[in-house]
């Protein structure tokens, strides 16, 4: 499913004295199976922007087509839209509601008419998507942890068969190893089920290793847009709008700038790691050892 | 969609009247009502329209802001204009089938739009030139007599002011709440009566647990700051009395007796 | 004995059924004794249900022990009497910027702690204009607190605990919920009121990137502390962190990962300069 923003603007409280231009003439196209990174410091649009891609927001002028149609077209369904491109929210406490964990799975399904019995059924693929498994269905998902509700909510989603997944901040809050869950979970589901998938996120360093391509947002623009090899070796741009490349790309700059044959731009620690055990001479590890210099 | 809403609306100036103690302003627009409703007569109603629009004047606020507030309250004035004229007995002027105008609906109808419309601004003056915050201080301190027989002013005036600080908050978090709702399909705008009552439980359940989250979170940190209740509490800002506090008081009596005096030497219609 | 010290303790969450029996017990803290140097910088790291929060309400008499015993400036805090002096001794910062505002100006949430306390008006107003200046938030003063930023909340929040004068500030998870320019905001103020203030600072986080200064920290995990050190010494044992669902910061990682590989770098490496000074040592 492709999707086409062009000449987007947002603005808020036109004429007045605190008109706010959240949005400033956005072309962006996002193709079929992409896996995004969107960044951007607080205020920067991307909340904006991408309530725009299922139509919860109306733009002030341009279009948004997805698979070619404008979605403010007469006519034009925006509640199947929202079924297919899935946006899940920050906090899944704006979500939950229901007594128990299967049911509130179930909550979009029955949204979209199948009957009870048909709903239950997608939300259970949905669980088991996100590695949940039966001991939960009865429980509130008020009680679960951090992690569990971010999963319930974006089970949520899953369970009305989106071709896109939209997530703004899955992993705000999480501890180290329930951000790594999450992350894993979306690339799993981005490889197996080839949805697309767009994950806004401050963090470089979760976008560095999960993202295919960064659209990097500031002041309602968008600034860069690439792969993160491409955005991490724009360091100081990225520092100027309040974004930090993550500390590995920082190591290898660093060693480049002292003569070291290393990209400016690595993006995880692993490549790192083989560039700096190649340019020491060392012996590369032998799983990772494809392409000796 | 919310954030158009404003509650307890402020209008930012530095004027005489924004000057004046809330314990002032809370008493005055008492006393401007009490007078509204002894008022009788043409000439009543234009000293305490000309009484308005003098405070108006001293307070910048713009009429139009004014005019805004009245624009909310149309329909109530409307309806009891209808209802005044349509139902009042008297001399017939007009009929309308079953419905008739008489003389005295008439004159009724025009006296409550009046008393309605100098009632409604007048109140509107005093929220547009006190802050959200000075209102509550001056319920608590001029309402404190209140403490004799057991009434919690101060814990009143708290709950108050906290409202007034967590509204925006949950309006806010409202509109998350249904945008993150209707991402799952759902449905806010059509169906029936019933449906719609159903729809906004995936609201109202979100809702009122952050609601409650907050409310607990907020008292942990209140406790963490020593707060336990009014007792032994010092104010940063205590209220005290200027010597315009008192020139008002004295204005807003004089204009009261007034209008009691213009209501016995006036004639009933001028 | 330190400004906070605690022997022994063990806190208990009892769960009730429907007929208000106790049915479940979860121990959060358990068997804890720390101590905690007065004027120091200590951070408290654990994943999510580690205890830490549990063991941070403690500290500031939100919560008394089911056993054992706590002491906040040589006051046992779970006596009545003491409870307002072991509040004043050590603040507490939260996690949720927004449910910790009480005002609707920002200058009166800081005077809120001192009304409290009974301060004279006068010594409100310097406390509330010291505090603001020291936090960096001066200018925002007359602002309503729903117009400001997460950090910038969050430094209203610290200010409000300053203008308490306390020996000491306790600060549960204060950047959980802020974007990384608003984290760098806060650690940093703390940081400072920590140098120039000499307050005892007590971090709870799960964010390896702010404890790198810190002059101690405490790991915890299922409740009990399970490392206690410099930072230097705690990121070097790498294995150990990632056991209790913690990582370490990317140039730790990485220095690590090289030197299963064999080189040959320091244990104790926290910042990319570091890293990267220590790589050019050897080429």
């Amino acid at each position: 499913m492709s999707i086409e923003i062009s000449n987007l603007n947002a603005v808020y409280n036109a004429g007045l004295p605190y008109e706010v231009h959240a949005l400033t003439d956005i072309d962006l196209t996002i193709h079929d199976g992409e896996f995004v990174g969107l960044a951007g410091h607080t205020g920067s649009g991307k909340s904006t922007l991408i309530q725009h891609i299922n139509g919860l927001l109306k733009p002030t002028s341009g279009t948004i087509k997805v698979n070619g149609e404008d979605i403010h077209a007469e006519g034009y369904n925006l509640r199947l839209l929202r079924t297919r491109v899935g946006l899940v929210f920050q906090y899944p406490e704006h979500q939950l509601f229901e007594a128990d964990v299967l049911s509130d799975v179930a909550f979009g399904p029955k949204n979209q008419g199948l009957t009870k019995e048909e709903a239950a059924e997608k939300a259970k693929e949905a669980l088991a998507l996100v590695g949940m498994d039966e001991s939960f269905y009865g429980l509130s998902p008020f009680e679960l942890s951090g992690g569990q509700k971010r999963r319930v909510a974006i089970a949520g989603m899953l369970a009305m068969d989106p071709e896109v997944l939209i997530l703004d901040e899955p992993t705000a809050g999480l501890d180290p190893m329930g951000r790594d869950e999450i992350l894993g979970e979306l690339k799993k589901l981005h490889e197996e089920k080839h949805l697309t998938v767009i994950l806004v996120s401050h963090s470089m360093e979760d976008l560095g290793q999960y993202a295919e391509r960064i659209v990097v947002m500031s002041g309602g623009k968008v600034v860069m847009d690439g792969t993160p090899k491409e955005v991490f070796s724009h360091s100081e741009e990225l520092t100027a709008i309040g974004l930090a490349v993550p500390q590995v790309t920082s190591v290898c700059r660093m060693l480049a700038d002292a003569g070291w044959p290393v990209e400016n731009n690595v993006t995880t620690v692993e490549e790192a790691k083989r560039q700096i055990l190649a340019a020491l001479g060392k012996a590369l590890p032998e799983e990772e050892g494809a392409h000796v210099s | 969609m919310f954030r158009e809403i404003t509650l307890g609306q402020y209008y930012p100036a530095d004027s005489p009247i924004h000057r004046l103690d809330p314990r002032v302003k809370l008493a005055g627009t008492l006393i401007y009502i009490i007078a509204l409703f002894v008022a009788k007569g043409l000439v009543c109603y234009l000293f305490a329209f000309l009484f308005l629009v003098a405070v108006v004047r001293l307070s910048t606020v713009p009429a139009s802001f004014l005019l805004r507030g009245l624009k909310g309250v149309l329909i109530l004035l409307l309806f009891s204009v209808s209802f005044n004229l349509f139902l009042t007995k008297g001399t017939v002027l007009v009929a309308l089938g079953p419905l008739k105008i008489t003389l005295e609906g008439v004159k009724m109808a025009f006296y409550m739009a009046l008393r309605l419309v100098l009632l409604i601004t007048g109140s509107t003056i005093m929220t547009l030139t006190t802050t959200p915050n000075d209102l509550t201080n001056g319920m608590e301190k001029g309402l404190g007599f209140l403490k004799v027989i057991k009434v919690p002013v101060h814990e009143i005036a708290m709950m108050m002011s906290i409202a007034l600080r967590f509204i925006p908050i949950l309006v806010e978090e409202t509109d998350k709440i249904m945008k993150a709702q209707m991402a799952r399909g759902a449905d806010f705008e059509n169906g029936k009566l019933l449906q719609r009552v159903k729809s906004l439980v995936p609201i109202l359940v979100p809702l009122f647990i952050s609601a409650f989250r907050r409310a607990s979170d907020l008292a942990l940190a209140m406790e963490a700051r020593c707060y336990h209740g009014g007792e032994g509490r010092t104010r940063m800002k205590p209220l005290r009395y200027h010597s315009a506090d008192g020139y008002a008081y004295l204005t807003l009596f004089a204009f009261l007796g007034l209008m009691i005096v213009l209501r016995k030497l006036a004639p009933v219609w001028v | 004995m330190g400004i906070i010290r605690t022997a022994k303790l063990i806190y208990d969450y009892i769960r009730m059924d429907d007929e208000g029996q106790p049915s479940e017990k979860n121990r959060a803290v358990d068997n804890v004794d720390v101590d905690i140097e007065k004027g120091s910088f200590v951070a408290i790291l654990g994943h999510n249900g580690s205890g830490k929060s549990t063991l941070a309400k403690h500290f500031n008499a939100l919560l008394a022990p089911t056993s054992g015993t706590v002491w906040v400036g040589e006051k046992d805090t779970s006596l009545d009497e003491n409870i307002l002096p072991v509040r004043m001794t050590a603040g507490m910062v939260f996690q949720n910027p927004d449910n910790q505002i009480i005002a609707n100006v920002v200058e009166e949430d800081v005077g809120f702690g001192p009304e409290n306390m009974g301060v004279p008006t006068d010594d409100i107003w310097k406390r509330v204009d010291e505090s603001l200046e020291a936090v960096g938030m001066t200018a925002y003063r007359k602002a309503s607190p729903n117009r400001l930023s997460g950090g910038q909340k969050q430094r209203v929040a610290i200010a409000g605990v300053m203008a308490m004068k306390p020996a000491c500030i306790v600060m549960d998870e204060p950047t959980a919920m802020l974007d990384p320019s608003g984290r760098k905001e806060v650690i940093r103020t703390v940081h400072e009121l920590n140098k120039k203030e000499g307050i005892t600072v007590i971090l709870i986080t799960h964010y390896m990137n702010e404890v790198t200064d810190a002059d101690r920290v405490i790991v915890m995990d299922k409740g009990s502390i399970v490392m206690d050190g410099t930072p230097r010494e705690i990121f070097s044992r790498v294995e150990e962190l990632h056991a209790c669902r913690l990582d370490v910061p990317q140039a730790t990682e990485l220095a690590y990962e090289l030197r299963k590989e064999g080189v040959d770098l320091p244990a104790d490496i926290l910042t990319p300069e570091e890293l990267a000074g220590a790589l050019c040592q050897l080429r």
